[in-house]
């Protein structure tokens, strides 16, 4: 008896706040995910990098030791310098890829193959691109090589200079993230609105100017996604260093998020901690750009735009 | 994340075997081999296992880099019964932590102590032994006889003999010496041999164990050494964006004239299309000499992890492996040499028996490597700025005090 109505309660509780509940409860799995594998590890990466650990012996407290060490690191400004050409560098797809879809924002016959063409880099995997560079800048045989040989008599191995390797890379890393760029604004200028483009026309218009005070406000949407997408892939820039150089020459093209993985993971590495202070460094930088992303969203949902 | 796969694929697999053989005592064996060794191994395995067929070995196989990662992983959470790895400081770790057992006692009874002679420091830490070693084989420099013939030059003893050919190389356009650095460790065993000729085998084992100060003017003796053969521009230009295999062609093409490098070599070169009587080895030439010639020779290794379930029969595996019949078939396949000083070598292969005839007589010790003598993180640090020194060498001062700072925090 009093089972029953124990059971009718909690099923018309239940009943009752369906309808709010449901969304959270969709949540959960997701919400779990995220918690396991993204907030608890940044916890653990600022508690780990309290200490000396091996990654299979005992773990000691060393406190701020990391960090000091880090700030004394000459290894660390370098790859903190190249992250910085990194984020500046890398950038430049962003106009990049505006030109090109602007170019291509067109009806030719056969236009679509040339669009997929263009777009043909950023399909290849990152691992590939780093080959065909390697490759490419490769002393002795590379192309880059024998044409630069051929101009001026005396080839340059980009990836052995030191104060060359990285730009070479960022170059490599360009080409897909050029293409990426294009098809985020070949998509936005599909939205672009035709009729607002014909009242310019006749208000006369033209060039940059109506690319900039018409065209470009309209894009908006997408430079943004363009610029978020490409600050990120500049900050874990990762695959193209390891795969062509190493970090090499002595050290030269590392960058933070590589770094981090050599000392913590690599064959010579396994100082946990210490890679786990690099980890955080890396993170409160990327957290400055996260921030001022979602602030700039939060504001663009608040004014409702 | 392969290996990770075959890992478990091979465990399913092991549970499957072990049910259908309930009789048999299970072994379970991972290892790195390529896939001549591996042949090999199978076959040493298979002899075993005629001798004692209660006993079956298990043989899991990754491929190198892999295997470096999955070793850490599977030593405290799935260890085997037997694991390959390599000696010197480079099993420190794993035996500091306990993950490897201590294997004294198949010494003792087997006579490994005498049969073993040459790698007994190599796997002796706090006076036990940690493993068994298989297989070693020497550096020294491999040169191409057409180029020395193109310019007149004779194979050289003497380190200013070998300087005086540089020149004539130099002259004809050829690389004196080659190498390429990409992956660090070919500039490490340039080092090693300029500081063994140098200041010979004890203090590079001090300098190796942190002991001795990167600005000594001991070592700035080696790298002076050093810069009479970088400073010239006597080594292959461009050697940081050269992987090992590229500089070997080089020397094939005739373009570069001498390699540092270990026996493994061989087998490139000759796919490059050399021959013996084009590919020839010395040992690398004289520096001081009043120190003992020392060589290289780094040592591959077998193991039980302390994890192991089947110990018994693991060491049974073990003294079989040390002895002269398989240390004579796994080397003839791996075209390098054996410990055991009763194992066959090749006859045929001139250097097998150069190598053999080397480091049997050296009377000075056997260094393992720079990577496997020194702590990894040292090993690191220190083949960065090897490769930096062949690339700017008038910054020797701050690599010098790089070093110095990386092994006051490491040694600690």
């Amino acid at each position: 008896m009093s089972l029953a109505s124990t059971e009718r309660r909690s099923r018309s509780w239940w009943r009752e706040h369906q309808q709010r509940l449901t969304p959270y409860v969709f949540l959960i799995p997701g919400l779990i995910f995220f918690l396991v594998y993204v907030i608890i590890p940044i916890f653990e990466s600022f508690w780990l990098s309290g200490f000396k650990w091996d990654g299979l012996g005992e773990k000691t407290w060393i406190g701020m030791a990391n960090y000091r060490e880090l700030f004394d690191d000459e290894a660390f400004y370098t790859s903190l310098k190249n992250n910085i050409i990194w984020l500046v560098l890398y950038l430049l797809a962003v106009p990049a890829g505006l030109f090109i879809a602007i170019f291509l924002n067109q009806r030719v016959r056969g236009i679509r193959v040339y669009k997929s063409f263009f777009f043909f880099p950023f399909v290849i995997s990152q691992v590939v691109v780093g080959l065909i560079f390697a490759w490419f800048y490769a002393p002795n045989f590379g192309l880059f090589y024998l044409l630069v040989e051929k101009l001026t008599g005396t080839g340059i191995a980009v990836l052995a200079d030191p104060d060359l390797v990285t730009y070479g890379i960022i170059a490599a890393g360009l080409w897909p993230q050029i293409a990426y760029c294009m098809i985020l604004y070949l998509t936005g200028l599909n939205a672009v609105d035709p009729e607002q483009v014909e009242a310019a026309r006749l208000d006369a218009a033209k060039g940059w100017k109506m690319l900039w005070y018409v065209i470009l406000p309209q894009l908006r949407p997408a430079t943004f996604i363009a610029v978020v997408v490409t600050v990120i892939g500049a900050l874990r820039s990762f695959d193209l260093v390891s795969i062509m150089t190493d970090g090499g020459p002595f050290g030269s093209s590392r960058v933070l998020s590589f770094y981090m993985y050599e000392q913590a993971l690599s064959e010579y590495g396994y100082r946990m901690g210490y890679g786990a202070s690099i980890a955080v460094i890396l993170f409160l930088i990327m957290m400055v750009f996260i921030s001022g992303f979602i602030w700039k969203m939060v504001e663009d949902e608040r004014q409702g735009n | 994340m392969r290996s990770m796969l075959t890992l478990s694929i091979s465990a399913a697999a092991v549970v499957a075997a072990s049910a259908s053989f309930a009789d048999q005592r299970v072994v379970r064996y991972y290892a790195d081999y390529d896939p001549a060794p591996l042949a090999a191994m199978e076959e040493i395995i298979a002899d075993f296992e005629a001798a004692n067929p209660d006993i079956d070995i298990q043989l899991q196989n990754f491929d190198h880099e892999g295997y470096k990662t999955a070793i850490r992983n599977f030593l405290s959470a799935d260890a085997p019964d037997l694991a390959n790895w390599y000696a010197g400081n480079r099993m420190a770790p794993f035996v500091n932590s306990g993950q490897f057992m201590d294997v004294s006692d198949v010494w003792e009874e087997h006579g490994l102590k005498d049969s073993l002679a040459s790698a007994l420091p190599s796997m002796t830490i706090d006076d036990k032994q940690w493993g068994v070693p298989y297989t070693y084989y020497q550096w020294g420099i491999y040169y191409n006889k057409t180029a020395y013939e193109q310019v007149g030059a004779s194979v050289p003893e003497t380190w200013d003999e070998f300087l005086a050919n540089c020149a004539l190389f130099k002259e004809a356009g050829i690389d004196c010496v080659t190498t390429g650095t990409k992956a660090l460790w070919p500039g490490a065993g340039i080092f090693d041999y300029m500081n063994l000729r140098t200041n010979g085998y004890e203090f590079h084992m001090d300098l190796a164990n942190g002991e001795v100060e990167w600005t000594d003017d001991r070592v700035r003796a080696t790298f002076a050494e050093w810069a009479k053969l970088v400073e010239p521009g006597y080594v292959t230009e461009n050697h940081a964006a050269l992987e090992w295999q590229d500089a070997a062609s080089l020397l094939v093409q005739g373009k570069a004239a001498n390699y540092v490098m270990g026996n493994f070599a061989v087998a490139v070169f000759k796919e490059g299309g050399m021959t013996n009587d084009t590919l020839g080895f010395l040992p690398f030439p004289t520096i001081n000499p009043d120190v003992p010639r020392a060589e290289e020779a780094p040592t591959d290794t077998v193991h039980i992890p302390s994890g192991a379930t089947n110990v018994e029969d693991a060491k049974a595996f073990l003294a079989y492996l040390a002895g002269a019949d398989a240390q004579t078939k796994i080397n003839a396949a791996m075209g390098q040499l054996p410990i055991n000083k009763d194992a066959e070598v090749a006859q045929d292969d001139p250097f097998i028996m150069a190598g053999f005839e080397l480091l049997s007589t050296t009377p000075g010790g056997i260094a393992q490597f720079f990577d496997r003598d020194a702590p990894a993180e040292m090993a690191k640090v220190g083949m960065e700025g090897f490769q930096q020194f062949m690339v700017q060498p008038d910054q020797l001062d701050n690599i010098l005090d790089r070093l110095e700072k990386a092994r006051q925090r490491i040694y600690q």
